[in-house]
């Protein structure tokens, strides 16, 4: 479409842009203002400059939890999307039972992430749980709370279970928009099921496919509440991820100066990685 | 073909409804059939957790806190995010590209790093421990994903119908709110859907902002988990009450979001 030129429109703009200029500007700002204090009370600060950043760049701790984080993100983008896209590609057209899919799915979506949480933590219980019982009774050795390993496993399953839906409706709408004219031409052509994916399906799911892995990719790099409801990031700190150790830092050791910076750097790496993605995506369309 | 895909999903939907079938079915028992072994349904019948929610007020003053900032929070995003929707798929403007950018890092911040300056700064102007608060806090992650959406859904409508609504002579406003909105009906709808669901599911901010008046019902279920000796029963009553907003919300929206989905560019 051929937009016409009007600053005007800024005035259309102006209520999004003072909401979240309050919302948003005014605490980068107290969080920029505290990465480079020292505060000691509401009267006492000193300039430090850089100093809390390198403190945190050297911090174990962020190597840590930054190197859980991406390797859990990998895992949740390697296992949702190829799930979601079959999930979707088996969910029925239209009718009925399209829409009864479309519910049950969106189910796990609505649920509150911390009572996402504690369906997982009584699910998986040996004692109480359908999983951990099963599990024990089939004579596999599982226990969430004290195997790194089953943590982590349970951790991932979670977030399988929570998100992949997301991904599948996102894929379906894409599915749905694509003209029949296209099925039927492929049919004349005796194109394979594979064929109609690979060079149908596949380059129409692009665009609903960019959102997809940009708010995965996005939402698990900031995942706190069901992993800290399930295992509060243990044992040790298996699954204390970034978020956890951020509020951690800010909330339970008051350590304003370093959090803050911690925050920024934080913050920076989703929006590099964010916009890695972005134009990685975007430009192969434009080959 | 037809037959591996239907395992697919019936696999796939039955992953998704065990773990939810537990939840329901832990909250029909009493804790001492909870605790005493594995039963598959409940065994002695009761009613008695569900009981514990709605005769408590502390319990249910958090379900009807979190209704209110939730819906409050949809409506905020969805008044902002209208016109400006609509300016970013009709206009081309000064620094259009970079504000719409700047509007989805936003959807990038991390929660946990607002949390003191959005406590502070709310304390500050008095508004902590309201449900405003929460609902304001909320936008940050949800005004951008509305504009996003609806951006998406009004490009897909053609601006022939804008420019003959104003040869006929309508004004802008009058334009907007009797021709354009109806014609997006669906997209409003899966915005609302979306900013309701990012909404009521949130618990990191909610649970800052908030101490006694406000209080959320997910911040008052992780209190009863903190407490020593968890009571099972209660606490999955709690979380399956917890589910019900959101179905009801996806079943008025369900021919929406089917259609909704694929008109847009979402």
């Amino acid at each position: 479409m051929t937009k016409t030129h009007d600053n005007r429109a800024w005035w259309l703009v102006l209520p999004v842009f003072l909401l979240v200029a309050f919302s948003a500007i005014l605490p980068m700002m107290t969080v920029v203002n505290y990465s480079v204090q020292d505060i000691f009370d509401s009267s006492t600060r000193f300039f430090v400059g850089a100093d809390w950043y390198r403190q945190i760049l050297n911090d174990p701790r962020l190597h840590d939890s930054l190197l859980r984080q991406f390797i859990f993100s990998g895992c949740v983008l390697l296992i949702e999307i190829p799930l979601g896209i079959a999930v979707a590609l088996a969910m029925p057209t239209r009718g009925r039972w399209a829409s009864a899919c479309l519910i049950v799915m969106a189910i796990p979506l609505l649920i509150p992430w911390n009572v996402v949480g504690t369906i997982w933590q009584i699910f998986g219980r040996a004692d109480i749980g359908l999983l951990g019982y099963s599990l024990r009774e089939l004579g596999i050795s599982y226990n969430y709370a004290s195997n790194t390993r089953d943590a982590w496993l349970t951790v991932l399953v979670m977030d399988v279970w929570h998100w992949t839906s997301l991904v599948a409706l996102l894929c379906y709408s894409g599915l749905r928009a694509i003209p029949d004219a296209y099925y039927q031409a492929a049919r004349i052509d005796r194109a394979s099921a594979w064929a109609v994916f690979r060079y149908i399906q596949l380059p129409k799911l692009k665009s609903v496919l960019l959102i997809a892995v940009m708010l995965r990719f996005m939402d698990s790099f900031m995942i706190y509440t069901e992993p800290f409801v399930l295992t509060g990031g243990g044992p040790g700190n298996a699954t204390t991820f970034l978020s956890q150790t951020l509020t951690k830092m800010a909330v339970g050791q008051f350590d304003l100066g370093p959090a803050a910076a911690f925050s920024l750097i934080y913050f920076l790496i989703i929006l590099l990685v964010s916009w890695l993605f972005y134009t990685a995506m975007t430009h192969s369309d434009q080959k | 073909m037809n037959l591996r895909k239907r395992v697919v999903l019936i696999v796939y939907i039955a992953f998704l409804m065990v773990p939810i079938y537990w939840l329901i079915n832990m909250s029909f028992k009493s804790n001492t059939e909870i605790l005493g072994g594995l039963t598959l349904w409940p065994q002695g019948f009761t009613l008695d957790n569900y009981k514990v929610i709605f005769t408590d007020r502390s319990w249910y003053s958090g379900y009807i806190n979190s209704l209110y900032y939730v819906c409050l929070n949809t409506i905020i995003s969805l008044a902002v995010a209208l016109p400006a929707a609509y300016a970013f798929s009709r206009f081309r403007f000064l620094g259009d590209k970079h504000l719409f950018f700047w509007l989805l890092t936003n959807r990038m911040a991390p929660p946990a790093v607002f949390l003191l300056p959005f406590f502070q700064l709310y304390s500050s102007i008095g508004l902590f421990d309201t449900h405003i608060a929460v609902a304001l806090a909320h936008c940050l992650f949800n005004v951008p994903l509305a504009v996003w959406i609806l951006e998406g859904f009004m490009s897909g409508v053609p601006k022939e119908i804008d420019e003959t609504a104003y040869i006929d002579g309508y004004s802008f406003p009058k334009f907007f709110v009797k021709l354009f909105i109806p014609l997006i009906g669906s997209g409003i709808g899966v915005t609302a859907f979306f900013c309701f669901m990012f909404s009521w599911v949130e618990l990191l901010l909610a649970r800052t902002l908030t101490s006694v008046d406000a209080k959320p019902i997910v911040s008052v279920m992780t209190r009863t988990v903190s407490a020593s000796g968890i009571d099972w029963g209660v606490l999955a009553a709690a979380g399956v009450l917890t589910i019900l907003p959101g179905m009801l919300v996806i079943w008025f929206v369900r021919n929406h979001v089917a259609k909704g989905f694929a008109l847009g560019r979402v």
